[in-house]
């Protein structure tokens, strides 16, 4: 049991093999897209491994500390940030050999002319928690 | 109410369900039902007998199931195929779930949620809470956990390794949640061993219950990992060292070594020093030893180095681990408190930076952290 981030770019990510931008897709190899993500989610929940999908809106807000008193400095966006993360979905498997095997299907999800867009995810263990026995 | 009078009547009140002729499966939701039940009731009214108000409960809910099941499998032109339940008197009720939730046909994290919920009475929430999943995730994970063993006959016995896996799983990998996994697995495996008679199911309740002891002097008031040498021995649970050395000594003593028995004689050696400079370090080396002959772990070779760093020196623990693949986890963890022991802060430093990077934790990533800026201040000076 451990948990995975697959990590979806909107940049920074190496270029997929089907690297058409989905504003260049027809309507209907866009729905095809959202129904294989949708239908990979449902899966996962069925078979006990699905924990988080979330996608992100492309541009943010840097913030931080201005000292006691002050409100907090805005900047950005930025946009020659080089890593630019789009979304994310947790998965809990047995190994990390199925954490790989998911996302390679999610990476299978079908882009332009409907064949799949082969789109480099980013596979990330968390930090669990420590085990009882060290010895 | 007393949750634990609940949890342990659960295997009990499943059995007799199932022993009545409901399917494994469909018997557990009933007993599920039942529990949640007597949560909200009890604690306004509670019956006189416990087990036969769940027994009572969650037959109705059984027999509510079936038939509004039976209605849709006629709609639908199907028939019962649900295997006719066997029954061995011989075998203890309990200890066939125990087999069953841990059948070797599923996959170790549903084999968890299965025993957690069948055999501990949690409830799906619970568990999920436990593992930090959503509760529909662990209830999906439960289901297909009872579709993979419905064809599993009731009354097979089962091979108690697998059962042993399952528990240390539980011991060793819950997070900290409402429910306390340790406590529950101590629970399930001193259940476990008043049902069968077995050095290694007697190794690995003694192998919990010494971890177990030192569960407080384990971290820091910051929440901070406290290594080993570092614990306040004097926090230390004097009662279960005590009742875990005395179940080691019996399950030894039968001279048919596993490596459970190995793992505890280690924790009781560590438990039994009164301070780290006492530790019988030559005897842990043996242990280890017979540990790499049970298991062939790399896992276990890399705590034999250690071991062998302090019986023999840092020299002879660094020997020790050139044997070993660098890639292994926690090896850089070890070659940097072997070379600080050595007397090489900078290789130290530079190893505990890199073990920190590498850490699967939280925890120790903090701690190898500390241990890296420890070193560099200390050079620094």
């Amino acid at each position: 049991m451990a948990k995975y981030l697959l990590l979806k770019h909107y940049r920074g990510a190496p270029a997929p093999v089907n690297d058409v931008p989905m504003d260049r897709w027809t309507p209907e190899e866009i729905s095809a897209h959202m129904r294989y993500m949708h239908d990979f989610a449902a899966r996962l929940e069925e078979t006990g491994e699905f924990v988080d999908g979330q996608a992100l809106a492309p541009e943010g807000t840097w913030v931080r500390y201005d000292g006691e008193g002050r409100p907090p400095v805005t900047d950005g966006p930025f946009a020659e940030t080089k890593d630019l993360i789009a979304g994310w979905m947790v998965i809990d498997v047995d190994s990390y050999e199925r954490a790989v095997e998911l996302a390679g299907e999610l990476s299978a999800a079908p882009g332009a002319g409907g064949k799949p867009i082969h789109e480099w995810l980013e596979v990330r263990p968390f930090l669990a928690a420590p085990p009882t026995i060290t010895e | 109410m007393d949750e634990a009078l609940l949890r342990s009547l659960t295997p009990s009140v499943l059995a007799i369900l199932v022993r009545r002729g409901a399917g494994f499966a469909a018997a557990e939701d009933a007993v599920q039902e039942a529990l949640v039940e007597a949560v909200r009731v009890w604690p306004v009214d509670l019956p006189r007998d416990p087990k036969g108000w769940l027994v009572t409960v969650a037959w109705r809910r059984f027999l509510d199931a079936t038939r509004s099941d039976a209605a849709r499998r006629r709609r639908e032109g199907l028939v019962d195929q649900e295997p006719a339940p066997g029954h061995t008197p011989a075998m203890d009720d309990t200890l066939r779930l125990y087999f069953l939730c841990a059948h070797p046909s599923l996959t170790p994290a549903s084999a968890v949620a299965l025993t957690l919920r069948a055999v501990g009475g949690l409830t799906t929430r619970q568990i999920a809470q436990a593992y930090l999943v959503p509760e529909a995730t662990m209830a999906q994970r439960i289901s297909r956990a009872k579709r993979t063993v419905a064809g599993v006959r009731f009354d097979q016995p089962g091979d108690v390794a697998t059962v042993l896996r399952v528990l240390y799983l539980v011991f060793n990998e819950g997070y900290s949640g409402d429910v306390d996994l340790a406590a529950e697995a101590i629970r399930l495996t001193r259940q476990l061993a008043a049902r069968v008679d077995h050095p290694e199911v007697a190794g690995l309740l003694a192998l919990m219950l010494l971890h177990h002891a030192r569960r407080t002097a384990r971290t820091g008031p910051d929440g901070s990992l406290v290594p080993l040498s570092e614990q306040d021995r004097g926090r230390w649970d004097t009662e279960l060292i005590a009742e875990g050395v005395e179940i080691l000594q019996t399950a030894l003593a039968r001279d048919r070594l596993g490596e459970f028995q190995a793992q505890a004689a280690i924790a009781a050696l560590h438990a039994d020093a009164p301070t780290a400079e006492e530790t019988d370090w030559v005897q842990i080396v043996e242990w280890y030893d017979e540990l790499t002959r049970l298991t062939d772990s790399p896992i276990v070779r890399l705590n034999r180095a250690v071991a062998v760093g302090e019986a023999d020196g840092p020299r002879a623990g660094l020997a020790a681990l050139a044997a070993l693949d660098a890639s292994l986890p926690r090896h850089a963890a070890v070659a940097a408190y072997l070379h600080e022991r050595d007397g090489d802060l900078a290789a130290a430093a530079r190893l505990y930076a890199e073990a920190a990077r590498k850490a699967p934790n939280l925890a120790e990533r903090d701690h190898l952290i500390r241990q890296a800026a420890r070193l560099n201040a200390r050079r620094r000076r």
